[in-house]
């Protein structure tokens, strides 16, 4: 209930001129290359480090890309009000989509280094890699892995250039149209996503096969939009952006979207491996067997802590999700153990006697994230942080949670 | 308790014309000191709660403890029933497969926590009571239809019959009557 009407104060959605997020944006972009350079450089040293360590930091970095666009679309798609205030900034992480485009080439160099399936010699040996060769071979993953990026790419940019074109026009036939449109493109996203899931991660044992692991994938995707959703405001918000747009209203929601999916992000793991454990069959069986064994057992326990026991008690007080430093802490951990999980899912195939952190782990981290951020900083100054011309925008403005 | 009126009445129930209205007559009451009162409308009106200065409501906590034990009774009776009751052993797994119970005292929790909700929201709201002394007051009637109240209770150590009435007029209050107990 408010006294007066609700204005939007234009002077703190859009970046002022020579703020830091251009410096950042040059910054960035500058240790991205040297560390991305590093990492190539690594690869002369010890080419069977590089691609694993590449294909975790790329897909830790892709994830939250990914996790904009779903959030964008179930935004429009559900027709949400309390979102609006933050989903520009959600749209500037989808943007940033074409840039993995260029970043996944290295990896078409690595299929022989990181897939088994696509060594000859051993599909002839196999009849179950024979079997699922007309799915599983180097040529249809190439094209396949083309297409989702091209896919996700133009979907991100279709959407963001539509709404910032909502600016100026504050035409409300902008956000039918977009409504109207979000729904095939999450049936899109939900195919494509699956599907690189598939290709990505899980082909990486071809032998192991899980009908859930593309909505494995999409939960820490769409809890890392809400963790960078949650720092970017608060980044802004310290340099007194978003004033009186982003309130500890949407705090608060960011908050309780984090909880929700830790605890989705549990449901859904733990509903693969019961049903795996339960059916007992060897080639399902083997995934948590490697996992389970060795140096991995410690790092799927401290999954199963850090992802969800600790989180879950902690988001779960109210205070938590409407104090800044609290918020800020969650989001950061959410964060971490989300690359963890990554970690957890591409590597023990590879390594199978223990986790061997390496310097490339490092270095394509900090090369992927840097040009991430570089693109995100970039795209950040070109338009209003916040969708002015939204009709909902000042529905989002007076959201109080009740 | 404040001379005579105590005994005979409840208290005094003052209308308003806007939920605008109500609202600022809440803060208003609320900053006067009073505890002993309500607001009465015909919908949820967003921050009315922070208006009249009410306390986070302890209905969370109902569901905490009441869904914490469900999971714990859930996950206890699988236990007994497949390991004292009726062990058998089925696909060669241990009597007590803690994954495969797992879903159950969810389930449990689930609903201890739902019946968590309703009792925590029964007691807080003190029903189920079949009658109130508000109802006495036919106008009261039109709250669940185009009319929004305030309320406050003769029980209330800051209760005056003359200061109180005239206090909710200054409000903006359109009506003001006593309610007989």
């Amino acid at each position: 209930m408010h006294h007066e009407p609700i204005t939007v104060p234009t002077a703190s959605v859009t970046l002022p001129e020579g703020n830091s997020w251009g410096r950042l944006s040059r910054i960035s972009a500058v240790v991205g290359v040297v560390a991305l350079l590093a990492t190539f450089a690594l690869y002369f040293k010890d080419g069977h480090t590089f691609f694993p360590s590449y294909l975790v930091a790329f897909l830790f970095w892709l994830s939250i890309a990914l996790g904009g666009l779903i959030f964008v679309l179930i935004q429009y798609a559900t027709r949400a009000g309390w979102s609006v205030a933050v989903r520009r900034l959600a749209e500037h992480v989808m943007g940033t989509l074409p840039v993995f485009g260029l970043l996944f080439l290295p990896l078409l160099l690595g299929i022989h280094d990181l897939y088994h399936w696509s060594h000859h010699e051993a599909v002839e040996a196999d009849r179950l890699l024979e079997h699922k060769s007309a799915f599983l071979n180097s040529f249809g993953f190439s094209t396949r892995s083309v297409v989702y990026l091209v896919i996700w790419s133009l979907l991100a940019w279709w959407f963001r250039r539509q709404s910032i074109a909502q600016d100026q026009s504050k035409d409300p036939q902008v956000t039918r149209r977009l409504q109207a449109r979000s729904a095939p493109a999450i049936l899109v996203f939900a195919l494509t996503v699956t599907f690189a899931s598939f290709d990505w991660i899980m082909s990486l044992d071809p032998h192991w096969y899980s009908t859930v692991f593309g909505v494995y994938l999409f939960a820490g995707c769409f809890l890392a939009i809400h963790a960078v959703l949650a720092l970017l405001c608060l980044r802004l918000q310290n340099q007194k952006l978003l004033a009186g747009v982003v309130s500890f209203e949407h705090y608060h929601d960011l908050g309780k979207m984090l909880f929700a999916m830790v605890v989705f992000w549990a449901y859904i793991g733990f509903s693969q491996y019961m049903l795996i454990w339960y059916a007992n069959i060897p080639e399902e069986t083997a995934f948590f067997q490697e996992r389970l064994t060795h140096g991995w057992k410690g790092i799927t326990v401290a999954l199963v802590l850090g992802h969800f026991v600790l989180p879950f008690l902690f988001l779960l007080l109210r205070g938590v999700k409407r104090r800044r430093a609290t918020l800020r802490f969650a989001a950061l951990w959410l964060l971490a153990v989300h690359w963890l999980d990554l970690y957890w899912l591409v590597m023990p195939p590879l390594n199978h006697d223990g986790p061997h952190f390496s310097f490339a782990d490092v270095t394509a981290f900090v090369g992927i994230g840097g040009l991430f951020l570089a693109v995100l900083a970039t795209l950040m100054q070109k338009s209003a942080l916040v969708p002015i011309g939204d009709p909902r925008l000042t529905e989002s403005l007076s959201f109080e949670n009740v | 308790m404040s001379g005579q009126a105590a005994s005979t009445e409840y208290g005094l129930l003052a209308e308003f014309q806007t939920p605008e209205h109500l609202y600022q007559a809440c803060e208003k009451v609320r900053d006067a000191g009073f505890s002993h009162w309500d607001a009465h409308s015909p919908f949820p009106i967003h921050g009315l709660d922070k208006a009249m200065g009410l306390k986070k409501s302890p209905v969370s906590l109902f569901v905490l403890v009441l869904g914490l034990s469900g999971a714990t009774i859930g996950m206890l009776m699988q236990w007994w029933v497949a390991t004292k009751a009726y062990p058998l052993v089925i696909s060669g797994k241990p009597l007590f497969s803690w994954p495969a119970f797992i879903p159950i005292a969810f389930e449990c929790g689930i609903l201890g926590g739902a019946v968590g909700a309703l009792l925590g929201f029964l007691s807080q709201a003190r029903l189920p009571r079949p009658h109130h002394a508000l109802f006495n007051a036919s106008r009261l009637e039109r709250v669940t239809d185009d009319a929004f109240f305030i309320s406050i209770e003769t029980a209330d150590p800051n209760f005056d019959r003359e200061s109180t009435a005239q206090l909710l007029k200054d409000l903006g209050a359109t009506h003001v009557e006593a309610v007989a107990a």
